[in-house]
């Protein structure tokens, strides 16, 4: 707790002391090491009893209230592993910023909001936290303010946020009712009739407006990108989760037990958010667009498998709601940790290129070779494939999704598997997107200047991504030891828990039984590597050793200028066919020149934002007609507003005569 | 124990061993019923041997992973095969993955095939790639679609489970079985760039999607990718057969007897299926490739509708 405010602290220092920003980023990186360290201690210790801190500061209404439960710890620990190192990063890349006192000092101020929301015991410090974490990460978007895309995105994030944290003030109003505590333990023992469904929707509301599900995610893919890099890395990575936990923390632990009715908008939610977030990613061709857009996809993953646990949970199957429950919060880790390398690694191309445009990237795997390997290790674990650790969080998923025949109710019955479908169409749409990803920044020949003149990032920054990329394959590979770790969690928010899974012979894990489905990453991992090295071995023995550099060979015809390449957009463009002709209203006409017109012919292709143009246009151009209108009032003579006073007063005169 | 560790050595090495030959009787049937005399049925064995004493011609340009991709298709691809059980159950490895795990290790397979065709920077390879990434993107939910519907039938994602609950008494004609069945048909003729989907002997630019991804590549990497290639085809008709056609496969611990016959069964089934594989071949014509995506989406939807009437009738375990 005190490392918490003395975060705080260092940031109103670090004002003062713009040139001191390594020493700031390297405090934060050490005291998120501790903070992690101490949370991952107390969710291993075994029978640890909820520790609640008073402070004697706090708002009139209600004490401030701060402890470590097993939810709480493993939040804090999957937050702070992502942004200690991450801040390790940025001890190389904060100093490339062109204006650092515009960042550095809101840094700790927004890792310190994140940690105080997910330590706070009761609402006020909860939202107090919330707001923190919103303004300070508000204040880094805008911290590159001279574009007006920046700005445009930190107004649009603004509104979502405020919005956002207005209804889960309301959420929190309506579960303390009108006794009025406003402690989390003090909610849990009243249970207010009839608020569950309100609740419900607020908390989905509140918190999935933060996490970015469909269709409140219109901030998220401007506002993350416009971040400097390690910023991204940490609103996408770790403030997404944040709200993963706000709606845990109201939906599951404090809102009473759960209705069976309660998953369906939830899994309806989260699979639209699914598979909306990666189409809009495939289309995307801004490196970190296209990453704020997984976050999206992700962020739907996670609220399937809360879903799931939802429904579970309501019907009374404890372990396998434990089971769905275990795949959202080790995909909460993982997306923190895949999700924070790869907008690293888009941080050190946009650094060593000034690039964000995949269409200008290409043939950095030769410039940036150790960024390009833990991009792709990212890449990789992002796209859900063995032997890396998004992979498993998926298939925990899926074996949740096999369980729902289970379920007493048949709508989820049949709604489980039409979400099963979206998440595995997702997964493969995951992969075309990161072959896109991959293959068109770091493959391929250099698109322009800036590519062919890259270089590779700075030590620090190496190491962040290393640091990830290894962590990646060990959550990957050794799943059993994080679903051990986040057993207590189980325990606490459902009563039950998986089976012990570090104790499976082999480091497999089987969380429901041994005949049914097991996985063994690490195994599959050791054979794929014998395979590989038994047949390099086999080819090496037997094989001819003659290797000879030549030209590319291109079917004979080998095409001179890397214009030629296949671009983002034409990579991208089968599948804007089969699924962005109704999802986007994607339509392709040819402009052909006249007959004798020597003019080159042009391609166009129309996408629409359905989503943007459906609900939130009308909404802002209602705003718009109103305001104009009221803005009239601004213009008054003083006889006209002493009019408009006293015909007010008469007014309310009236009502109150009326109400009487 | 030690039977079972046999058991699985002796079925990687068979997988390994049986794939060419594979390719060469579909092609030799394919031939015949094209009125041509085609190659030898030993033809893919002397491909892969003269490909390996070549000399290997990379572009100028090509990275470390173009020269490392090939290994690891052919790895996970050749893992993959080694978990189906092909002429006997228990297998050791196979508690280690299920076919959820099959199916990601083929997707990591592919996503390194699409890399490797945007290594080197030709339109040719971009093409591949992108078009190979599209078709993925239905092919792999339907086949993990298919999987569902085995999965809770049998009331297990492994595949051993699976094929002897189909040999048990529970088992019986379901309809759901049959969808799942086309939908895993129709997405092995697509992974595995069969004719409606992709030519494996063209060279027309427009039509090719897996050779397209693969021109760059000549000499041992080249023969490397061509076996992952049989592999994977071996491997779908081995999940097609230990699923759909489980009779005759050793049980583990079974006596020597048992082993022979399920040998000897495995080579009738991949003959059949290889057999039927080339009918369908010849009997149909190639598709445009924007006509794909709904042959695939066929089966994604069956897969589906196959789910669901599980999920919706209380059979499921």
């Amino acid at each position: 707790m005190g490392a918490l405010l003395l975060l705080s602290a260092l940031a109103i220092l670090a004002v003062r002391r713009a040139l001191g920003s390594r020493l700031i980023y390297g405090a934060c990186a050490l005291l998120s090491v501790a903070l992690a360290s101490i949370a991952l201690l107390s969710l291993l210790a075994p029978q640890s009893q909820l520790a609640v801190f008073e402070l004697p500061v706090g708002l009139p209404l209600g004490r401030t209230l701060l402890g470590l439960d097993p939810l709480s710890a493993a939040f804090v620990v999957v937050i702070n592993v992502a942004a200690s190192i991450v801040s390790g990063y940025a001890i190389g890349y904060g100093v490339h910023a062109p204006e650092p006192r515009r960042v550095v000092p809101f840094y700790p101020a927004f890792i310190a909001g994140m940690n105080l929301v997910l330590l706070a015991q009761d609402a006020f410090s909860f939202l107090i936290g919330w707001e923190f974490m919103s303004l300070a990460s508000w204040a880094l978007v805008v911290s590159d303010h001279a574009s007006a895309e920046n700005r445009r995105a930190a107004l649009i994030y603004l509104i979502m946020a405020t919005g956002g944290a207005l209804t889960l003030l309301f959420a929190f109003g309506l579960l303390a009712g009108p006794a009025g505590g406003y402690a989390f333990a003090q909610i849990r023992q009243i249970t207010a009739p009839g608020v569950g469904p309100l609740v419900l929707a607020l908390a989905l509301v509140g918190a999935g407006s933060k996490a970015g599900l469909v269709p409140l995610h219109a901030w998220l893919p401007l506002a993350h990108p416009a971040a400097p890099s390690h910023v991204s890395a940490l609103m996408s990575g770790a403030m997404t989760k944040v709200a993963v936990y706000g709606f845990v923390r109201i939906v599951f632990d404090i809102a009473g037990p759960p209705s069976w009715w309660w998953s369906i908008p939830v899994l309806v939610v989260a699979g639209i958010t699914t598979l909306l977030g990666v189409l809009y990613a495939l289309m995307e061709h801004d490196l970190k667009r296209l990453l704020a857009y997984h976050t999206v996809e992700n962020i739907g993953i996670i609220f399937i498998g809360l879903g799931l646990a939802l429904a579970f949970e309501a019907s009374g199957l404890k372990s396998a709601a434990a089971l769905a429950l275990t795949a959202a919060i080790f995909h909460v880790f993982n997306h923190s940790l895949f999700k924070s390398l790869l907008f690293l690694g888009s941080g050190a191309v946009l650094h060593a290129t000034g690039e964000r445009d995949m269409e200008h990237l290409g043939g950095l795997i030769h410039r940036m070779p150790i960024t390009a390997v833990c991009f792709l290790a990212g890449c990789v674990a992002i796209s859900a494939l063995p032997p890396f650790n998004g992979f498993v969080s998926e298939w925990l998923t899926f074996q949740g999704i096999l369980l729902s025949p289970q379920l007493p109710q048949w709508i989820p019955r049949l709604l489980v598997p039409a979400v099963g479908a979206t998440l595995a169409c997702s997964a493969a749409l995951a992969a075309a997107c990161f072959v896109k990803a991959f293959g068109m920044t770091f493959l391929g020949r250099p698109r322009g200047a800036a590519a062919s003149g890259a270089h590779e990032t700075d030590r620090w920054s190496q190491c962040a991504m290393l640091l990830f990329a290894v962590l990646c394959l060990a959550a990957g590979t050794l799943p059993g030891f994080v679903m051990d770790a986040l057993a207590p969690v189980m325990q606490m928010i459902l009563g039950a828990r998986l089976a012990p899974q570090s104790t499976q012979p082999l480091l497999r894990i089987a969380p429901i039984d041994p005949a049914r489905s097991a996985y063994n990453g690490a195994l599959v991992l050791v054979m794929i590597l014998v395979a590989a090295a038994a047949t390099a071995l086999i080819v090496r023995r037997f094989a001819s050793h003659a290797l000879r550099r030549s030209a590319i060979w291109d079917c004979g015809f080998p095409d001179a200028s890397p214009a030629t390449q296949y671009t983002p957009g034409s990579f991208a463009q089968p599948i804007r066919r089969v699924f962005g002709s109704t999802v986007f209203r994607a339509r392709e006409h040819v402009a052909m020149p006249k007959p004798g017109d020597p003019g080159t012919a042009r391609l166009h292709v129309d996408l629409h934002d359905t989503l943007w143009e459906a609900l939130y246009l009308p909404v802002i151009r209602f705003i718009d007609s109103v305001t104009v209108r009221v803005n009239r009032l601004q213009f008054l003579t003083i006889r006209r507003y002493l009019t408009l006073v006293f015909s007010a007063l008469v007014l309310l005169l009236i009502i109150v005569g009326v109400w009487r | 124990m030690r039977l079972n560790w046999l058991t699985q050595f002796a079925q990687i090495i068979v997988v390994l061993a049986l794939a060419p030959l594979l390719t060469g009787v579909t092609r030799k049937i394919r031939s015949r019923l094209l009125r041509r005399r085609g190659a030898s049925i030993a033809q893919p064995y002397c491909d892969l041997l003269k490909l390996i004493r070549k000399e290997v011609v990379v572009a100028e340009n090509a990275s470390w992973l173009f020269r490392a991709a090939p290994y690891v298709i052919f790895a996970t691809t050749w893992v993959a095969a080694a978990l189906v059980p092909t002429f006997a159950m228990g297998l050791p490895l196979g508690a280690a993955a299920d076919m959820i795990v099959i199916v990601a290790l083929l997707g990591t397979a592919r996503f390194m095939l699409a890399l490797a065709g945007l290594d080197v920077g030709t339109s040719f390879g971009g093409i591949g790639s992108s078009r190979e990434m599209m078709f993925a993107s239905l092919a792999e939910p339907a086949m993990l679609m298919a999987v569902f519907t085995l999965s809770l039938f049998a009331g297990s994602t492994e595949l051993s489970s699976i094929s002897s609950f189909m040999l048990g008494p529970h088992a019986g004609l379901n309809i759901s079985l049959a969808l799942a069945l086309v939908a895993l048909i129709i997405v092995a003729i697509g992974e595995n760039a069969r004719i409606p989907v992709d030519n494996p002997a063209t060279h027309l630019e427009l039509t090719m999607v897996h050779e397209a991804m693969i021109l760059e590549y000549s000499g041992r990497h080249l023969a490397v990718i061509e076996a992952a290639a049989s592999v994977k085809l071996l491997l779908y008709l081995s999940v097609i057969g230990c699923v759909f056609i489980p009779w005759g496969t050793a049980m583990a611990g079974a006596n020597p007897i048992a082993y022979v016959i399920g040998f000897a069964s495995y080579l009738l089934k991949l003959l059949l299926l290889g057999f039927l594989l080339s009918v369908f071949e010849t009997a149909i014509a190639k598709m445009r490739v924007f006509r794909v995506p709904d042959f695939l989406g066929v089966a994604l939807m069956l897969g589906l509708l196959g789910t669901m009437l599980l999920f919706v009738s209380k059979v499921p375990r």
